[in-house]
């Protein structure tokens, strides 16, 4: 995935040429609208007139949906709705913030890789490529088990098992962006190390980071389901749906329903934010018109 | 093709067609067993595989008495230090060795002696095994020990062929029982096959036996819904309606030995410093605060026990004298008054991160609340959460037992000074002394009678409290035939066959 | 072309220490104690002791490692300290079961995958596009887990097509040991199949844009010889490179669908082990399973190389 960087000249034109490409692109709306509509209930849920969703009530566990509770009750009695809710916080801020860890341990030491190079790139290199031949989420598996289960500490290990792929793209981009003229004449006319990071380097890496952390959040809600799925994620009363589906494997066969919802609002949030992020991708590339 | 060429295939032929007609009862177990070696093995589900491998000295009915296996008679002398034993005569191990005196000392000397062996300390009273005879011997005893007979009646009691010995048992266990060891792959399957020239064959009718670790208990479910599997072990409590729902299973279901409880940090290091680890009063109105059958009811569809004490209703040892504590409220609230905490208090509960675990500490949380008791909830990974309880890193934690033949095996090394189960490092003079002068009688009244009396300190003490006994749950195709559940949790194939 | 491949050979192997030393320090830092996660019921604190001296867990960390690495070099991976068994064997015996359910979900992957982004392609900006787009980008979206309770539940249990879980062994029956493999591979392939047809999608656009497709075209060849003789043949370069570089993404996924559908495989083996505290197991899997990406890396090099006849010559 090279990426011509535009001069930046030209960079305003581009970036607007960038966000009509984006709200042309039909996929890409459409994933905007799902994610949006899961942040929307994620951040209204302490003003929506739903119930507790910690209030068990054990005179009604596991009913199935009714106009009491619309999407049924769990094996505790409690509202399923609300916690898909609620719960819709915990899996949200598991792929924002495990890609924000990412991003900022990564794009660091990717752009100090790709600009300096030599022994610095060395021993960042191998160290990237010694975390990418771990396969993730075994990583990640490892990571929360030794931090402890707590979704914090899920975020935490997810976080660090993504971001030697943010290292490897951001060096790729970084060793492109410093071969370009205009960094060469930031050189000449004596402008410091530092500035030339903050100004040219940093700005021109970030495109592709952000396709990059889009789809990333796809795969860190996924993993934060799976994390929880094992029991090392979210842990009870609160919820979060990975920690749901947990719960609702062992009542598939007596209440279905508990282990629907969940895994249907992971799909559609993570479908959200795969379309989002490759309508990005598509809306970035100079090539595709 | 020539004729013995021809006789070949018709041999191969036929003994597939015979083999397609065989019995073989497949299994699902909730975990994959650890070393097959009993000298070596500490699962619990390694135990149910050994049940069809290995004899025992000793055997245990459903009522948990003990009853000759290989060993047909024993009396205990006088003085509790001798025990002589008339072993069964013309019984075999798997690879034709016969069986007899030389080889229980040859058995006994191994689990004392292996290097890694973890039954060490189960014969530990032995001082040395006296062969008579062929099928006579003596154990000398360094002091006595009640609860030996029950340990020979399990994993230390098993023997193995000594002519094994020098191999890798655990990857081909050779010992006397039903079946013999065929096949093992890790984490996918244990095969048996009927062991011919068993003592007791006439009561075998399966021909083989296999069992498949399978964690999941949805998918240990959905292969006997689907008829790869004919019997499954720990049958979710809840999917005992699906089991009742179908017409081609049922379930099975027997009182268990075990318990799941609260055990508090009494005097493990500095976390046991909290208003629960010093005052009993707070442990008493905790216990009161919890409605046992209501927890029993909603996470385990009522199909597990209440409990009071360290043995099941079912134990001849049970005290009848404390009953499944009642839920009140008022009485917590005024504990908690007492002991200077009308304001409320709090305290952390580390508990598996198991779904059934979380679900019973979530609704000790809640009703505690009524109390003014607020409880939070370190969720651990089970690993940790041992490790955690050992260092003292703990404030209470709810943890369970699967349980043992012999009441002390419920209760030892959980109470007594310096016990390998005593997390919370509660001590108490009266406790140990008591205790120990149970294990050395053998009279079964007057051990009754030292338990009722440990049981009076125990409760007003409160180092531990309990909160239900553990059911076993089997789901069972309606083709099996002849099973039947036992309180130890083994599934034992004598008189069991399959219809087609 | 050789000593490029060399050179890489070469790189491989700090990367392949510095892999162990990761999994060594993690682990060692895990808390919980493997013996008392073994002992579970057995508990007495004398045979504790005397088997955390067994197994040299209370030597300093770095001796504990150098005598793991000295043992590996000979390919003595150690022993799993919960079954006995030699890990170096453990592992073996469980190559042929994820290999079999990686070839089996990279099938189901390619016949996804594959027409589905060359259709798009040549659609392009079409419902078809969108519709193929959203379709394999759902593969990807909905957790691999849940899709496999969900078809266990359906297809075993209520229509008992086909078998719930575990493995056979090809060798022993091949019908029934692919009928077993069928919804897993099923469950893990969907996942990547987004995957590869993006990527077949956007190097079938890349090669339908270069003349000598257009010369083709201009000949009056007919267009579905254009498509699969000129143009496919071109794009499968990059898709061939990727399907070696989704090794990595299948064994993760293999963690969670072997768990599920309780196949005796590596992902299953390796998180049993870290629940389990078995060090020399969680070790030797994390370092098998690195060689083999490392591994499917330079044949990707390779193959790019061998497949791109400009890249030959130079």
């Amino acid at each position: 995935m090279t990426q011509t960087v535009a001069d930046p000249v030209l960079a305003r034109r581009p970036q607007s040429r960038v966000w009509r490409k984006l709200r042309n692109h039909r996929s890409a709306t459409f994933g905007a609208a799902l994610v949006l509509v899961f942040i929307v209930l994620a951040l209204a849920a302490p003003y929506l007139p739903i119930s507790d969703p910690a209030a068990a009530d054990w005179s009604a566990i596991r009913q199935p949906p009714s106009t009491a509770h619309w999407l049924g009750t769990d094996e505790l009695g409690r509202d399923q709705l609300s916690r898909m809710i609620w719960g819709a916080r915990a899996s949200l801020m598991a792929g924002v913030v495990s890609v924000a860890i990412a991003i900022a341990i990564g794009v660091p030491f990717g752009i100090l890789a790709g600009y300096f190079g030599g022994w610095v790139d060395a021993v960042i290199s191998r160290c990237t490529e010694a975390l990418l031949a771990i396969p993730f989420l075994i990583l990640a598996i490892a990571l929360a088990a030794f931090l402890g289960p707590s979704l914090t500490n899920a975020m935490i290990a997810i976080g660090i098992a993504a971001t030697p792929v943010f290292i490897r793209l951001t060096r790729g981009q970084a060793i492109s962006v410093a071969a370009e003229d205009y960094v060469e004449s930031a050189h000449a006319i004596g402008l410091s190390t530092p500035v030339i990071l903050r100004r040219y380097i940093f700005p021109n890496v970030l495109p592709p980071v952000l396709v990059q952390a889009t789809l990333t959040i796809a795969s860190a809600i996924i993993a934060e389901a799976s994390l929880s799925f094992l029991g090392l994620g979210q842990q009870p009363p609160a919820p979060s749906w990975g920690a749901m589906l947990n719960v609702a494997k062992g009542f598939m066969t007596q209440a279905p329903w508990m282990a629907m919802w969940p895994g249907i609002a992971i799909f559609l949030v993570v479908l959200g934010f795969n379309l989002l992020g490759d309508g990005l991708r598509d809306a970035l590339d100079p090539r595709e018109e | 093709m020539n004729i013995r060429k021809a006789m070949l295939l018709a041999a191969v032929m036929g003994t597939t067609v015979v083999g397609a007609q065989a019995q073989t009862l497949r299994i699902g177990l909730e975990s994959d067993p650890d070393a097959l070696d009993p000298d070596k093995s500490r699962t619990f589900v390694g135990r149910i595989v050994f049940t069809a491998l290995c004899d025992k000295l000793i055997d245990v009915t459903p009522k948990l008495e003990l009853v000759p296996q290989l060993a047909t008679e024993w009396t205990v002398s006088e003085d509790g230090k001798t025990i002589d034993m008339t072993l069964r005569e013309g019984v075999v191990f798997h690879d034709g060795t016969p069986f007899d005196g030389e080889a229980v000392k040859a058995n006994i000397e191994r689990s004392q002696t292996l290097e890694d062996s973890v039954r060490k300390s189960e014969v530990s009273s032995i001082e040395s095994v006296e062969v008579v005879d062929a099928t006579h011997i003596k154990l000398h005893l360094s002091a006595p020990d009640a609860p030996l007979l029950a340990q020979l009646a399990d994993r230390s009691g098993m023997m193995l062929s000594p002519a094994s010995f020098e191999g890798d048992v655990a990857a081909g266990p050779v010992c006397s029982g039903p079946f013999m060891f065929k096949n093992r792959v890790a984490q996918d399957k244990i095969e048996l096959e009927k062991f011919a020239d068993y003592w007791n064959a006439d009561a075998i009718s399966l021909d083989a036996v296999s069992y498949l670790p399978i964690p999941d208990s949805t998918v240990r479910l959905a292969n006997l819904q689907s008829g790869d599997l004919d019997l499954i072990n720990r049958l979710a409590a809840t999917d005992v309606e699906t089991v009742k729902g179908s017409d081609q299973l049922s379930y099975g279901r027997a009182d268990g030995l075990g318990y799941q409880g609260i055990t508090f940090n009494t005097t493990n290091g500095d976390r046991a410093d909290n208003p629960f680890g010093q005052d009993a009063r707070l442990r008493e109105a905790l216990s009161l605060a919890i409605d046992r059958n209501a927890i029993n009811q909603v996470v385990f569809s009522g199909l597990n026990a209440p409990a009071s004490q360290f043995v099941s209703a079912a134990s001849p040892f049970f005290d009848p004298a404390y009953p499944v504590p009642e839920r009140d409220i008022e009485k917590a609230k005024a504990l908690i008054a007492e002991a200077g905490y009308e304001d409320g208090l709090t305290l952390e509960i580390q508990a598996p991160n198991r779904p059934e675990n979380q679900q019973v500490v979530q609704m000790i949380q809640a009703m505690a609340a009524e109390a003014g008791i607020q409880i939070t909830i370190a969720a651990k990974e089970f690993a940790t959460m041992l490790s955690d309880q050992a260092a003292g890193d703990f404030e209470a934690s709810q943890v369970g037992w699967s349980g043992r033949i012999d009441p002390d095996g419920n209760i030892y090394g959980f109470v007594t000074t310096g016990g390998g189960f005593n997390d919370g490092k509660y001590s108490n003079e009266k406790v140990d002394e008591i205790l120990a002068e149970a294990r050395s009688v053998s009279d079964v009244d007057k051990r009754k009678a030292l338990y009722h009396q440990a049981n009076e300190i125990l409760m007003a003490d409160k180092p531990l409290f309990y909160i239900y006994n553990e059911a076993w749950l089997y789901g069972v195709s309606n083709k099996v035939e002849g099973f039947t559940p036992s309180p130890d949790g083994m599934i034992r194939l004598e008189g069991v066959s399959l219809s087609q | 072309m050789l000593s490029y491949l060399a050179r890489r050979v070469l790189i491989a192997i700090p990367t392949l220490i510095l892999i162990s030393i990761f999994v060594f320090a993690l682990q060692k830092m895990l808390p919980g104690d493997p013996v008392l996660a073994l002992a579970g019921e057995d508990r007495d604190p004398e045979t504790l002791e005397r088997l955390r001296e067994l197994y040299h867990l209370n030597d300093p960390i770095w001796m504990q490692y150098l005598m793991w690495v000295g043992d590996a070099v000979r390919g003595d991976l150690g022993q799993s300290i919960r079954t006995g068994l030699p890990v170096t064997e453990m592992v073996l015996s469980k190559l042929p079961v994820t290999i079999q359910l990686a070839v089996m979900s990279m099938v189901f992957a390619a016949v996804i995958g594959i027409p589905a982004g060359i259709v798009s392609a040549i659609r392009k900006g079409t419902v078809t596009d969108y519709v193929a787009n959203v379709v394999a980008l759902s593969g990807l979206s909905i957790p691999n887990f849940w899709l496999g309770i969900m078809l266990i539940l359906l297809v075993s249990v209520k229509w008992r097509l086909l078998p719930a879980s575990g493995y056979v062994p090809l060798t022993e029956d091949p019908l029934q040991s692919i009928r077993t493999m069928l919804m897993p591979a099923f469950v893990l392939g969907t996942a990547l199949a987004a995957s590869l047809m993006r990527h077949t999608r956007s190097a079938m656009l890349g090669v339908l844009r270069q003349d000598y497709v257009r010369t083709a075209r201009a000949k009056g060849l007919a267009e579905r010889t254009v498509i699969m003789h000129h143009a496919f043949r071109n794009a499968l370069t990059p898709v061939v490179t990727l399907a070696a570089l989704l090794f990595g993404e299948l064994i993760a996924g293999a963690v969670l669908t072997e768990q599920i559908f309780t196949i005796p495989g590596f992902g299953k083996m390796v998180v049993d082990a870290v629940f389990n505290r078995d060090y020399a197991v969680v070790q030797g899997v994390v370092l098998v399973t690195a060689l083999g990406f490392i591994l499917m890396n330079l044949i990707a090099d390779a193959a790019y190389v061998l497949l791109n006849p400009r890249l030959r010559v130079g």
